[in-house]
């Protein structure tokens, strides 16, 4: 589908048409005083070569030569170079899908190879065309738990990723929905005896995270059987999906979605996310989102249709399914790439890739005097540590050595002051990951003496200057 | 064809009543309007249905569309049939797929409902439009 922008020409012949004398005529009916007056505050604009050189001037003030240990929801991985070759393809340029959607084929035919890898990874077996991302489609998997249950309480784990959990609330505020949520244990994963506690028959799902915030693997089976027993749906929200190249599919839970960053998408300022979403077919017009399906043509081809769009919001309004009614196409194409890229032996490959070098490096700071990975649960390639001193100050150490340390816990967790969530992912070098020990060693060797890791923070500084 | 025993709604939704147990459906004409019907959304037994409000809906290939109670009152029973085989709307709508029995509050409701005769009046008088 083609972006194609209009002409003077083309407007003055849509205003004919509506019988306007000008674009503003045709929008009289707004108020004065909401129209903006004279025009938009922008700087002057910029010639080609002006606007390369600003460009240039600005990535040289970006982390470029920085090593990032930081993950938290969103994951830094080597990207093939196919993908980008691929999605600046024009047929892919506009994300939208065409109201008259059979006309792509071929996107309609990518969004549904999206959906059939979705299916396989979780275990599940149908799949959305894509969510926003990780936040919405975990709030969307318990807005649908809500309509399938008819009931208005759900038990969220504390080790769901915050800010998925402040989306969460941000939707549910003033429907009259009950949050509970359930504290973790010392290994790092939700409390099963607080969740048998919080769990009543009135209890329409419970939502994990797996690897959860804290990077360690709930026991997604044991946890699907609470929850069943007391008839309660089971959501399970993943952030770091690669995980699911070597972590059993999560097929006990009822939803399955999370953010598919991970495959092929850029870690960038603020985004662009792909969010996904699959269940069990029982529940498919439970499912919010668009939906791909195969189908035949009159003469027995294979061909692409958007499936249950009787649903949608632009069919049915205020009684949808849902309010989403758009999806993340060039990310979920980018993702299908990824994968296909991959294949299947590769993602296993790339998954215990991760986890050798998370694991390598969780042992090593745990030599370090004063250092602890305090929660012992199983974990991917990403875990918590409890750093020797503060942990602002360790932080601002490691980037004097070009290394972004990770996530501060104290931000989302009060009582996780002093650690932080550490990632460690393909790209990270072992060299990278020696040197990241070293600093830790040394900051704690400056603490240990001095009491205060300021001396050793000025010295590094001197060093590095 | 609208078979005199029922009572029809301008939204073309039948009832028939026995004593104070009401069984709903959709008529020939709402069958037909919809087309292939796929999949068929009903309260449960013990869920409370208000006339004139929605209670559930109906799929087809087409469209998804409102099912009005005529009457107010509680779910006794629901067609477990449909749920398997939503098609039997299309071939038998006033016979084998009615849709739910209903515990009626207030008789004196039914007293608004139009006959037969009316209902197909109502038809041919909008088909006319």
């Amino acid at each position: 589908m083609r972006y194609l922008p209009n002409s003077p020409a083309d407007r003055a012949a849509m205003l004919e048409a509506t019988g306007h004398q000008s674009v503003e005529e045709l929008f009289r009916q707004i108020p004065a005083e909401l129209k903006l007056q004279g025009r938009l505050n922008l700087p002057r604009p910029l010639s080609e070569p002006e606007i390369l050189d600003f460009f240039r001037q600005a990535a040289k003030q970006s982390s470029r030569d920085y090593v990032s240990l930081l993950g938290a929801g969103a994951y830094s991985h080597y990207r093939p170079v196919a993908i980008d070759a691929l999605l600046s393809r024009g047929e892919f340029f506009t994300a939208y899908t065409p109201y008259q959607a059979e006309i792509a084929q071929g996107t309609l035919q990518a969004m549904f190879e999206f959906q059939t890898l979705i299916t396989q990874l979780a275990g599940m077996e149908v799949a959305n065309a894509s969510l926003y991302d990780g936040s919405t489609a975990t709030t969307e998997a318990v807005l649908m738990a809500l309509r399938i249950s008819r009931r208005d309480r759900v038990v969220v784990a504390r080790t769901v990723h915050p800010e998925y959990r402040q989306v969460l609330q941000t939707y549910v505020r003033h429907q009259g929905v009950e949050v509970i949520e359930i504290a973790y244990s010392p290994s790092g994963q939700l409390d099963r005896a607080q969740l048998e506690a919080a769990l009543k028959q009135d209890t329409a799902a419970v939502v994990v995270q797996s690897p959860n915030f804290f990077g360690s693997l709930e026991p997604v089976r044991e946890i699907a059987e609470i929850a069943h027993k007391n008839s309660a749906l089971l959501v399970v929200t993943i952030a770091e999906p690669l995980s699911l190249g070597i972590v059993q599919p999560p097929s006990d839970a009822d939803i399955v979605c999370g953010e598919a960053q991970s495959f092929g998408v850029p870690v960038a300022f603020g985004g662009p996310y792909v969010g996904f979403l699959a269940s069990r077919e029982k529940f498919v017009r439970q499912m919010p989102g668009r939906l791909i399906g195969q189908a035949q043509d009159t003469e027995g081809r294979r061909g692409f249709v958007l499936t249950l769009a009787t649903r949608e919001q632009h069919i049915r309004r205020e009684k949808a399914t849902s309010n989403i009614c758009t999806n993340q196409s060039l990310c979920a194409l980018a993702a299908t790439i990824y994968l296909c890229l991959l294949g299947k032996r590769g993602l296993k490959a790339l998954a215990e890739q991760n986890l050798a070098k998370a694991h390598y490096a969780a042992r090593q700071l745990r030599a370090v005097p004063g250092t602890a990975t305090p929660f012992v649960a199983p974990h991917f390639n990403e875990f918590v540590v409890r750093t020797p001193g503060d942990a602002e100050e360790l932080l601002a150490a490691l980037r004097n050595e070009k290394l972004i340390g990770g996530l501060n816990l104290g931000r989302f967790y009060p009582e996780l002051a002093n650690h932080l969530l550490v990632c460690v992912t393909e790209i990270v070098s072992k060299e990278a990951i020696d040197r990241m020990v070293e600093v830790y060693r040394r900051f704690a060797a400056a603490t240990n003496s001095s009491g205060s890791a300021a001396e050793f923070h000025s010295a590094s500084m001197g060093r590095n200057l | 064809m609208y078979p005199q025993e029922l009572l029809y709604t301008k939204e073309h939704e039948w009832i028939r009543v026995d004593e104070s147990i009401g069984t709903i459906g959709i008529t020939d004409h709402a069958q037909k309007e919809l087309g292939d019907i796929v999949f068929v959304e009903l309260p449960r037994v013990g869920d409370q249905v208000t006339a004139n409000e929605s209670f559930g809906t109906v799929e087809s290939v087409k469209a998804v569309s409102e099912i009005y109670s005529p009457i107010t009152g509680e779910v006794t029973a629901i067609n477990p049939r449909l749920q398997s085989t939503p098609e039997l709307l299309n071939a038998d709508p006033h016979g084998d797929a009615w849709l739910i029995r209903v515990r009626l509050t207030d008789r004196r409701e039914i007293e608004s409902l139009m006959t037969a005769d009316d209902y197909e009046a109502y038809i041919k008088e909008k088909k006319g439009e």
